[in-house]
């Protein structure tokens, strides 16, 4: 196709807003690689996993939920496939979790595509539906099944400090980079979808179902795809967590509370938007263990309160999440 | 001179349960020709659209498009053969911006995104909304959005285009803008067809009308012709006027 000699503007401006979020992203980075230099404390150091962590997971939730428009909230079946399957062929046959990790996210691929073939072709809530149906039920195999451990779980066996077998006793640092490797893997994702077809495809899809066909938009193959990248990555995540924390049983893993951990950070954050998810689990994450530990190990009732409050207060102040606080300081261009 | 036509509307009837929408309309379109499709409230023209762009199959009749049976055919494959059209109710992407709007419509053609923004711009030239391409389209004022339907659909490379009522709405300096971008389309060898309200508006721009009542076509033919026929009179202006 013949290019024009100049640029129109509204390239140039579209080219340069990509380069700067690039940058910003590099700039963050490496500032969260410095950070673990000012954090000796355990307690915290934790905190700084989970958060980053879940802030990669919602990073892929946004993927199907944000751009495509599908709302899950059964991700946790996911994030549990990943989990259960790197342990478990670790533990039963040796397999390296860099391995593992990637057989759970095949499979966790192969369900997404299940559970979307017979509801993509139904209206959006009916998906919402059948993903919280579909993550109890895999609850229920989980804690009932041999290979699972059932409901006392899986336990890591002790062994010395490894890459290779992501066995770290003594210090949590290498999944802090283990964490932000994800994070970092799933925001570049994230930023590259957004300038392909299928990102645009996906966020017509989310706009107008009507409009995006008429436009040559595959409508189902469009979900399929969304939801499958989503499903590889919450699986690959599910994998990192389990050996960061060593032992995983049904509830720590599967249960509908994970599913929301996954699915709130981008909504608060800003849903559809590459900086949401972040945003959302810096302020959920911390605010969830830290309830947890004032409040004892019963705060699971207290986390879920403190989410509900969050989320009804942001939806009333900043419908478009905590992101669009950056706009008081940025005005938008007309 | 013209060859075999570009659409052949055969025989098509639309149930909608015992309402019959479109009544065994038939009709040719040749090619680079500029149809407007008239009628009164209801009398099934957008439906007829409908039909054409494939967002539903008719309950009996075919429709081939460019020697290709189209009848059963999904809305995306339709779009990839040619068929464009605009919404009578604005479907505007209200959260992304007018060009990747447009851009959506482009990568139809185009798996490549640069050169895609690179035709989307230049449909939002053509429109003359290249001074909104960032705006975000839901900031867009009525007839604006209007014009942004047809830069998205214009993205899409069609061989016909389909115009549901973009001029409804207007002012009148607004409408001779539409007229004159309807006729630079023309111009650049796309076939058209227009449904619109306004005798006033269509009439001296189409070579061809045809005009729709409660679903049939009751006349087709030369606007001049058209108007003065007794039946389309007495549709628009109710029995006793003819
Ligand atoms: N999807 C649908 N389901 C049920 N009835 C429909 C549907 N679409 C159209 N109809 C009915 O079919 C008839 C024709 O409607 P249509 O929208 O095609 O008319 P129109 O000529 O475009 O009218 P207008 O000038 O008001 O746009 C109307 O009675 C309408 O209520
Ligand atoms: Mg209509």
């Amino acid at each position: 196709m013949a290019q024009p000699q100049t640029i129109p503007a509204p390239i140039t401006a579209f080219t340069s807003r990509r380069r700067r979020q690039l940058a910003v992203a590099l700039a963050v980075a490496l500032a969260l690689a410095l950070l673990p230099l000012a954090v000796a404390d355990v307690f915290v150091m934790n905190i700084l996993v989970l958060t980053i962590l879940f802030a990669s997971l919602s990073q892929s939730w946004n993927i199907l939920g944000g751009y495509c428009g599908q709302i899950s909230l059964g991700h946790a079946v996911y994030f549990g496939i990943g989990a259960y399957v790197t342990v478990a062929l670790f533990v039963d046959f040796g397999i390296l979790p860099w391995f593992g990790m990637l057989a759970g996210a095949a499979i966790a691929v192969v369900l997404a595509l299940a559970l979307g073939y017979p509801c993509f072709r139904l209206a959006g809530h009916y998906y919402t539906i059948a993903t919280i149906v579909i993550a109890e039920a895999a609850l229920l195999l989980v804690a009932n099944a041999e290979w699972t451990g059932g409901a006392v779980g899986l336990q890591l066996p002790f062994a010395p400090d490894s890459w290779a077998t992501l066995q770290f006793g003594r210090t949590k640092l290498p999944y802090y980079y283990l964490a932000l490797g994800l994070a970092v893997a799933t925001w570049i994702v994230s930023w590259v979808i957004e300038d392909t077809r299928a990102g645009y495809w996906w966020r017509a899809v989310n706009s107008d179902i009507a409009a995006a066909q008429s436009l040559g938009v595959n409508v189902f193959r469009s979900k399929m795809a969304a939801s499958a990248v989503s499903a590889f990555f919450t699986a690959v995540a599910g994998g990192v967590y389990a050996f960061f924390v060593s032992y995983i049983d049904p509830t720590s893993v599967m249960s509908f509370h994970i599913s929301l951990l996954i699915s709130l950070p981008a909504v608060l954050g800003g849903i559809g938007t590459l900086w949401g998810p972040a945003l959302g689990a810096i302020v959920l994450i911390p605010m969830g263990e830290l309830t947890r530990s004032y409040f004892g190990g019963t705060g699971l009732g207290t986390n879920l309160i403190v989410y509900g409050v969050l989320v009804m207060a942001i939806s009333l102040l900043r419908p478009q999440g905590l992101v669009s606080l950056v706009h008081l300081f940025v005005p938008r261009r007309a | 001179m013209e060859g075999p036509p570009l659409l052949e509307v055969d025989g098509v009837t639309r149930r909608f349960g015992s309402l019959v929408a479109n009544d065994d309309v038939r009709f040719t379109v040749p090619r680079g020709g500029l149809i407007g499709l008239i009628g009164p409230n209801g009398a099934g023209k957008s439906t007829l659209f409908n039909l054409i762009a494939g967002v539903f199959a008719p309950s009996a009749g075919r429709i081939v498009f460019d020697g290709t049976d189209i009848t059963r055919l999904p809305a995306p494959a339709r779009c990839a053969l040619g068929i464009a059209r605009t919404f009578q109710v604005v479907r505007s992407f209200n959260a992304m911006t007018v060009l990747d709007n447009v851009l959506v419509g482009a990568l139809v053609r185009d798996a490549d995104t640069r050169a895609a923004r690179f035709r989307a711009h230049e449909m939002l030239v053509f429109t003359g909304l290249d001074g909104r391409a960032r705006a975000l389209a839901g900031e867009l004022t009525s007839p604006e959005k209007r014009r942004l339907e047809m830069a998205r659909a214009l993205a899409t490379r069609p061989k016909l285009l389909l115009l549901d009522e973009v001029m409804a709405g207007l002012t009148p300096t607004e409408a001779r803008e539409g007229i004159e971008l309807v006729r630079r389309v023309r111009a650049s060898g796309i076939t058209v067809i227009m449904v619109e309200h306004v005798m006033e508006v269509v009439m001296p721009l189409v070579d061809h009308a045809i005009v729709l009542d409660l679903g049939r076509v009751i006349a087709s033919g030369r606007p001049d012709a058209v108007v003065r026929d007794p039946r389309v009179i007495e549709s628009y202006l109710g029995a006793g006027h003819a």
